[in-house]
């Protein structure tokens, strides 16, 4: 019997990551758009589209929150473009996978990407460790990739790549904006407890969080540090345990349903009555909540990606892209998934639009790397600049608020919102962000 | 201050403990009576919750009585029993007789994979909250700590479920017919016994208890895309700590590894995860048939 289980398990998991390879392989390509290009002068050598790979949450826990309104929000602004004209005469097609398979087969996709689907580049990747795990594949490919959303702070502080960039900020600036913001809205702060959730992503929020907290203000005691497992959902014991111990301030990077069940169990226990709870990342829909989310929560967004914040009245970019999204869904994009997306459709647009005004041709993939390289580009999140890790890395503002439920919104709106600039929680380009916090912020600008 | 603790420790590890079988108890019992590993237990958990959250929403949109949600999460968990249940077992699962159980394993993956697309086509991808009832039973303070009741209410619920359960497999003629048919399945037909049928009825009730624990817990948690696939993995190490195909057992191993999260928790907080992992790795080298599981002779 227990062989047999055994032999069960090996068989069910190898069949598992079979499965998982075929469901990847038939992930089915959306289909084109195939309006023409509107009457704009295509480029000499330019091809009638080009392909790019885009790599997103489709299933699994990550796609609510966060993959499908990146797809979402990729397919409305690939229609924008190419009614506009595409990228220098040629349209956009893109071939959309599920990001949703082990890590170790996120590096197959992409050779699949590469050599079977010959895309020119790839957008992709959520997961922190997708990441890091196909970056050197994308060198090795030679394969043009643009990380849209992961936030590792490592890719760019441990290696050094050419052919990947990233067009969001990185995770730096969450735990050091969250430190910034606390430290404003709660100056005397003395007790902090850390909820986060045991994997990467969640043991990194905490680690900058609470060196950046530390480096501002030394005498904040930290009461707890709870590591419950990924998509838990099930927090009574936490719960109960924050409630005994009473901090002033829980400090948490949960998403996804641990954020919305953390939310339920712990609304009805007077948590958000008697703490301040501090989410280091917008990781569920505040739309969603209706007037279900507690007031007084602090919530970060990695950049201004949020419907008030750039105000859509001055970025026009932003006005038109809530009105597509909206038009299309009857939602509200999401902070981190749709303006992440979004970011990189622009960057790529753009560095391709510079090689192409430099060389006078359809530009080759250095010609692309080497214009994209400390570019700045426009995007519904206002300008991004390529400013760290060598001109591959962007930076952003970091932007905190308060809920506040709006009755005429019908959901929460941000209160006592605070945009700390660029200079103040980004390292500066070469420096790895631990190493910044430790010396005490050397060159930030507030 | 330590029994303090200790009082704590008891009520979250029962209230985990008591999550853990509810959504458990479906995924062994129907090894235990099928002896199919079900992995679309998952899908037919996420069904109930999703149902359930959809019925409590028309509940609480048309201003009824909050005490209407819990009826209502019941039905959810009938409406998947009685509709997927009977029909997966008819349409696919009778087909595995006399193949091998990798076979079933294969099958009910393929279903998964299905219906957590079939899902998001009906539900889409935005979480479902059926947070009413959770709210709706009120708080219990114990000490400086405020409880919710729901959780609470939920020891009960499981521990009744787990006495039905167990009295209906063991101590009445539906459980015999049951064994029979688990025991030869040709011979029971010889015998007059209607194989499809106590198949189909067990199978189904199976289903029931999985939409039941999704529906249940559903009050609780944000119902969005990949909770089928979550619980799966949880409800495994459950089911094999407590020996794989066994009601009790299941409730053992949920009671157990309840009470050794929580108190990994409250005494060694970095520990959480990895206690639970390395209890069920003991419980595999030292009973690999589980704590209540018994050791087969497998016929060759």
């Amino acid at each position: 019997m227990a062989a047999l289980v055994r032999r069960m398990l090996a068989i069910g998991f190898k069949s598992l990551i079979l499965v998982g390879m075929l469901v990847a392989a038939c992930a089915p390509a959306p289909a084109a758009p195939t309006q023409q290009p509107s009457g704009r002068q295509a480029v000499p050598g330019a091809p009638s589209e080009i392909k790019i790979g885009l790599v997103t949450f489709l299933s699994g826990a990550a796609s609510g929150p966060f993959g499908i309104p990146a797809r979402n929000a990729a397919e409305v602004w690939v229609d924008k473009l190419n009614r506009e004209g595409g990228i220098g005469g040629a349209q956009i097609k893109l071939v959309i996978v599920d990001e949703n398979v082990p890590t170790d087969q996120q590096v197959v996709q992409l050779r699949r990407l590469a050599l079977d689907e010959k895309v020119d580049l790839v957008i992709g990747y959520i997961s922190s460790a997708n990441c890091l795990a196909v970056a050197p594949v994308a060198e090795e490919l030679k394969l043009l990739t643009v990380l849209f959303d992961c936030g590792t702070n490592q890719v760019f502080e441990e290696a050094k790549y050419k052919y990947v960039f990233r067009t969001a900020a990185h995770t730096g600036i969450d735990g050091i904006g969250a430190a910034r913001y606390l430290l404003t809205v709660k100056p005397d702060v003395k007790t902090v407890a850390g909820l986060n959730q045991d994997y990467a992503w969640g043991r990194d929020s905490w680690e900058i969080f609470i060196r950046a907290l530390r480096k501002l203000k030394p005498d904040v005691q930290v009461l707890d540090t709870l590591w419950p497992r990924l998509q838990q959902n099930e927090f009574s014991g936490e719960i109960s345990k924050l409630l005994a111990l009473r901090p002033e301030v829980i400090f948490t990077s949960f998403w996804g349903g641990d954020f919305v069940s953390f939310i339920n169990q712990g609304r009805p226990r007077g948590v958000f009555d008697q703490m301040t709870v501090l989410f280091n990342n917008d990781g569920a829909n505040i739309e969603e909540f209706g007037k279900d989310l507690p007031d007084g929560i602090i919530i970060g967004f990695r950049g201004p990606h949020w419907i008030e914040y750039p105000d859509p009245k001055e970025n026009p970019l932003q006005k038109e892209f809530i009105d597509l999204y909206r038009a299309k869904y009857g939602r509200y994009p999401m902070p981190h998934g749709s303006y992440h997306v979004v970011q990189a459709l622009q960057g790529v647009k753009a560095a391709y639009e510079k090689a192409i005004k430099a060389t006078g041709r359809w530009p080759s993939v250095d010609d692309v790397i080497k214009a994209f390289e400390y570019l700045e580009f426009d995007s519904p999140s206002g300008r991004i600049s390529m400013a760290i890790g060598y001109g591959h890395q962007a930076v952003e503002p970091a932007v905190y608020g308060i809920t506040k439920f709006d009755p005429q919104l019908g959901f929460s709106r941000l209160d006592r919102v605070k945009v700390f600039p660029v200079k103040c929680v980004n390292p500066p380009d070469g420096v790895k962000t631990l190493d910044w916090i430790e010396q005490g912020f050397p060159g930030a600008q507030c | 201050m330590l029994t303090e603790r200790l009082l704590a420790v008891l009520f979250d590890g029962l209230i985990f403990g008591a999550w853990l079988f509810l959504v458990s108890a479906g995924l062994t019992f129907v090894y235990g009576v099928l002896r199919v590993l079900n992995v679309a237990h998952g899908s037919f958990y996420a069904l109930g919750a999703y149902l359930a959250a959809t019925l409590v929403g028309l509940v609480v949109g048309r201003g009824l009585s909050p005490a209407l949600t819990y009826p209502a999460l019941v039905l959810a968990a009938l409406l998947v029993g009685l509709t997927v249940g009977p029909a997966m077992e008819r349409l696919l699962l009778r087909r595995l007789a006399g193949r091998d159980e990798v076979t079933g394993l294969l099958l009910t993956f393929a279903v998964l994979l299905i219906f957590e697309d079939v899902i998001k086509l009906i539900w889409g991808v935005t979480p479902w909250a059926a947070d009413a009832p959770y709210g709706a039973l009120g708080q219990l303070k114990l000490g400086a700590v405020t409880y919710a009741v729901y959780p609470l209410a939920l020891i009960g619920v499981a521990a009744l479920m787990g006495v039905l359960l167990w009295f209906l497999t063991g101590r009445t003629a539906f459980g015999k017919l049951v064994s029979a048919v688990i025991a030869d399945r040709e011979v029971s037909a010889a015998l007059g016994v209607d194989v499809g049928r106590v198949s189909n009825l067990a199978f189904s009730l199976g289903t029931f208890l999985a939409a039941l624990g999704g529906a249940l817990v559903a009050p609780m948690i944000s119902v969005v895309p990949g909770i089928s696939v979550e619980v799966i993995v949880i409800a495994f190490a459950v089911t094999v700590i407590g020996g794989l195909g066994n009601v009790a057992g299941a409730a053992l191993g949920a009671l157990v590894v309840g009470l050794v999260r929580t108190s990994a928790l409250y005494f060694f907080p970095e520990l959480d995860l990895f206690l639970v992992y390395a209890l069920m790795t003991l419980v595999l080298i030292f009973r690999p048939y589980g704590l209540f599981g018994r050791a087969e002779i497998r016929r060759i």
